[in-house]
């Protein structure tokens, strides 16, 4: 039995590196600093050592040889999941390019909002050592934080010593759209978080008030979608007499249509007030599971996020055409490959079509994909890289038990080689 | 492999050689004497009437690292114009302003460069810049660490902690972010953003730290030449892109007491602000100090016409200069307690009077700065225009006639403040040759490299002469890196992996204590997690880290 100290996840997506686990043999167990996300994904047992074909245990060489078999005769194979670490997202980037695929994170539909905002006026951001140390007012818009990521606050909001706060505890913490779910958001001096609740679909209205009044434009109305425009001028004002205010969302949580313009609203806003003699920044959730890794990846081999095609012999991006998940329904995909290495729970998406599946071990199918080869996780059975939700922060994976699984980095870039 | 270089002419200042014919022979990479007459020649090359130069280096050019790819996500549109086919032997990718990092490597390459530096590492994002770096082929990379804004630097300094401690924070960051240099950013400015200040002179205080921009690059400049770091501090200075800028930009000469200091993109800092606009050109007095200022050197950073990306650490002039972003889309970070980022399009325009003085005043710059071996040739890629207009950059300094061409086509008011056209100078081969090879690998402190003599690596360009010289320098007959032919006739004929310079000046053990403290205190990792391991650039089994010796330390 072996302890390690300093493990960083590569599953919160905020980079938490000061667990400590327990590996005997082949079991991890967390012993410190666990939490409701990173605690079971740690923990997750290896069942599945052999690769399969057809539902048989075949050897690694043999499904290597099937799955670039499916790819040579596929004309327009979809990679999809793109859940791995930094390698593991270079061996398919490879792959993408050598078989004319399209390659689709599973979490883009949700990230496209950030993107579409991005691509059209940009953004002023922040990252997380900014909001530990400097933010003394934080905004949460249409998400549940701690639901999110757990330890979200502990670690960074009522961290006992800050550089430039004199009493963490002080930071003012409202929510608007969703209330938090429990009661991490609550100051270590005993103060509740503000909550202005709205449904969702009714973000956009609300924001482009409060954008409105940060501006200085007057509303007539006395209520927005249930809130008294008083207290979104109270939102407004604070975040103009803040320091250091920090605007934060998760564009996977704004589910309704043309979140985007929600995203850039509120972007726009955070921009507005950097006029107005003071400091704000946005600060978008993402990260899990690999997101922030496979755009960053694509990013840098293609120039455009993880959203692409390379049927044409060079990649193009479409952040609406590429969508896996359209694809398959439209039947414009022959071959679906789905790359997970960190979650067994995320399955690929249910079709008829020749499936390849490189996921980590212990995944459970309804119907046996046509090639699976078990993989080990980064961070778990190999060192390796992954982001962080702030997209600065790349963290430097280790690896806690000697389990054999090959890498997904192996395995893609066999199949690549074989094709 | 023994390969024979026969007749070419050969430009390798680094050895006093200036255009004489000679032959060369090449073994397991590198030049050797000539062999023995019964050795076997597995591979000859007629180079008579090629010109033979070493492999160029950019020794300032934003390769890798995390504003870069935030710059590839703001401009799709700009991607869609050029789209790059893969091959049985090159992968797809994208050009123009922000190219994707295999198209990098290629496009590098067919231009007969064979190395490039990313000048701004942020400490905190120095994993993500050479994982990038790791995926540009062909070229020999690395990096200059960024410090200057970040918080345990500026604490060190309220605090006044002693010199000594400052190198051996300088020297254990070097280390842990793998860098063969030291750049500061706006000394303390992107800092000074943090606490919403907006500007920051030489002599103004950090409102936090009471600490002014000269006390940083004084004792950043003093750490790097104490440590013996060959490469002089790498200085982005204040107020860049403000008229009136060049009086700051001679004061932070004049004011650093004789250390070693390189001024990087010095046309962006070189800007009066006389005449009818109220901007003017100050690259004469610039040049003047620069000729006049033994310790200094500096690179260009020239701007030429078109679209583009700047993508910069200095979030504080980025975000004072967003209302000219075109398309008007605009990106600003504060980053970790360690620096920032700000990412903005740019279209210069030849109709512009600004950017058509700026265009002038680079020229001016090149053309002005007497000694070829302190002056090097970069356009600040992306920030001034992409690296692939270096062949057209050096037709303008080679060749006086096109240049006034060009100039007569300026807006009118800008040609009117300019002495551009009474500047008769035309660059030399052997000079193009200096700020692009010999004078480059000097100042990096790459020893082997940019030069053709005898045990050096074997990096070479083969051009063939002509007088339009852009056509010459876009188009190499050959490249070879390491020893190995990449290039025939500007295409990628081969690909591989270059190596990764750095340097590993010593510090005292005892700084990790404190840092330690530090990061646990204020910081979102650990410290050990923080450091980047020698395995993490070799492990891929592509990568090699290459160790430079240092200044002999006092």
């Amino acid at each position: 039995m072996t302890e390690i100290i300093e493990v960083p996840s590569p599953f919160c997506g905020i980079g938490t590196d000061d667990l400590t686990v327990q590996v005997n043999d082949l079991a991890v167990s967390v012993m410190a600093n666990g939490c409701a996300v990173n605690t079971p994904a740690f923990e997750q047992v290896i069942t599945d050592t052999s690769a399969r074909v057809d539902g048989k245990d075949v050897s690694l060489e043999v499904a290597v040889a099937k799955a670039a078999e499916l790819l040579s005769v596929s004309n327009q194979p979809v990679i999809g999941g793109c859940a791995t670490d930094v390698n593991g997202m270079r061996g398919l980037m490879a792959l993408a390019d050598h078989s004319g695929a399209v390659v689709d994170n599973m979490n883009f539909t949700g990230a496209r909002r950030n993107f579409l905002a991005l691509q059209d006026t940009g953004w002023m951001n922040t990252t997380l050592a900014e909001i530990k140390n400097r933010c003394d007012y934080l905004l949460v818009v249409g998400v549940d934080l701690e639901g999110f990521a757990p330890r979200f606050f502990e670690r960074y909001l009522w961290n006992q010593e800050s550089m430039f706060l004199s009493d963490t505890s002080q930071r003012q913490i409202v929510y608007l759209g969703k209330a938090p779910s429990g009661e991490a958001s609550i100051s270590p001096a005993g103060v509740k978080a503000k909550v202005l609740a709205c449904k969702d679909a009714d973000l956009p209205e609300v924001m482009a008030v409060l954008r409105a009044l940060v501006k200085g434009k007057k509303i007539v109305a006395d209520t927005i979608c249930g809130i008294a425009v008083s207290d979104l001028q109270e939102v407004a004002d604070q975040l103009k007499a803040a320091k250091y205010g920090v605007v934060t969302w998760a564009a996977g949580a704004l589910n309704f249509d043309q979140a985007e313009l929600t995203v850039q609203m509120l972007s726009e806003m955070v921009k507005d007030i950097n006029t107005m003699d003071t400091r704000c920044s946005g600060f978008p959730l993402g990260g899990k599971e690999g997101d922030q890794t496979a755009n960053q990846v694509c990013g840098w081999t293609s120039a455009y996020p993880a959203r692409a095609r390379f049927s044409s012999g060079f990649p193009e991006y479409d952040p609406f055409l590429y969508d896996s998940n359209v694809m398959l329904a439209n039947g414009e995909a022959d071959v679906l490959v789905w790359v997970q290495a960190f979650n067994v729970t995320s399955v690929p998406p249910v079709t008829e079509l020749p499936t390849i599946v490189v996921a980590r071990s212990g995944m459970v199918f309804d119907k046996q994909p046509d090639v699976f080869i078990p993989v080990g996780t980064p961070g778990i059975d190999h060192a390796g890289h992954a982001y962080r939700l702030d997209n600065v922060v790349a963290i430097r994976l280790k690896k806690l038990r000697e389990s054999g699984l090959p890498s997904t980095a192996d395995v893609l870039n066999a199949i690549e080689q074989a094709l | 492999m023994l390969i024979k270089l026969t007749g070419g002419t050969v430009y390798d200042p680094a050895s006093g050689i200036d255009g004489k014919v000679q032959t060369l022979y090449v073994q397991n990479g590198r030049f050797i004497k000539r062999p023995a007459n019964d050795v076997k020649i597995d591979k000859e090359y007629d180079l008579k009437t090629k010109v033979l130069m070493a492999g160029a280096i950019d020794m300032h050019t934003h390769i890798g690292g995390g504003k870069g790819n935030i710059a590839r996500m703001l401009i799709p549109e700009d991607h869609r114009k050029d789209p790059v086919h893969r091959s049985d032997i090159t992968r797809s990718g994208c050009g123009h302003a922000m190219p994707s990092t295999f198209t990098t490597g290629y496009r590098y390459a067919e231009m007969g460069y064979t190395a490039g530096f990313e000048p701004a590492i942020l400490p905190i994002n120095a994993r993500q810049a050479h994982m990038e770096m790791a995926d540009i082929p062909i070229l020999d990379k690395g990096g200059y660490v960024m410090l200057g804004s970040d918080d345990y630097l500026l604490r060190m300094l309220t605090a006044k902690k002693d010199q000594k401690a400052i190198n051996d924070y300088v020297a254990w960051t070097m280390n842990a972010a793998k860098a063969i240099g030291v750049k500061v950013v706006n000394p303390g400015g992107i800092n000074a953003f943090k606490f919403n200040q907006r500007k920051l002179d030489l002599d103004e205080n950090n409102a936090h730290y009471g600490i002014s921009p000269r006390e940083i690059l004084i004792s950043l400049a003093t750490a790097v030449k104490e440590l013996g770091v060959k490469h002089p501090l790498h200085v982005h200075g204040c107020n860049l892109g403000v008229p009136g800028n060049v009086n700051t930009t001679l004061d932070t000469m004049q004011g650093i007491g004789g250390l070693p200091l390189h001024l990087t993109h010095i046309q962006f800092h070189s800007y009066g602000n006389e005449g009818d606009f109220k901007f003017s050109s100050g690259g004469a007095a610039i040049a003047e100090a620069i000729n006049k200022t033994p310790n200094i050197t500096a690179d260009v950073g020239q701007i030429l016409f078109g679209q583009t990306i700047t993508a910069s650490g200095d979030n504080m002039r980025q975000h004072a200069n967003h209302g000219f972003a075109s398309p008007d889309k605009w990106v600003s970070m504060d980053i970790e307690c360690d620096a920032g980022c700000g990412v903005v399009p740019f279209k210069y325009r030849d109709q512009n009077f600004v950017n058509a003085l700026q265009w002038a005043i680079g020229l001016e710059i090149f053309l002005l700065v007497d000694d070829p071996w302190r002056v090097f040739l970069t356009t600040d890629h992306p920030n001034g225009a992409p690296f692939t207009t270096y062949p057209h950059l050096i037709r303008l300094l080679m060749d006086k006639s096109f240049r006034n061409d060009m100039l007569a086509t300026i807006h009118p008011e800008a040609q009117k403040m300019t002495t551009l056209g009474s500047i008769d100078r035309e660059y030399s081969l052997q000079e193009i040759a200096i700020l692009t090879r010999a004078g480059a690998a000097k100042l990096v402190g790459l020893e082997d490299r940019g030069s053709l003599a005898e045990g050096a690596w074997a990096d070479i360009t083969v051009y063939t002469e002509n007088a339009d010289r852009e056509k010459m320098f876009e188009k190499p007959d050959y490249v070879f890196k390491d020893g190995e032919l990449v290039v025939v006739d500007g295409k990628v004929v081969h690909t591989k992996w270059g190596t990764t310079h750095i340097v590993r000046p010593d510090w005292d053990s005892s700084v990790e204590k404190d840092l330690q403290k530090y990061f646990d205190r204020f910081m979102t990792m650990k410290v050990g997690n923080f450091k980047i391991s020698d395995d993490e650039i070799t492990e891929d089994g592509r990568g090699s880290l290459t160790t430079h010796s240092l200044n002999g330390v006092t």
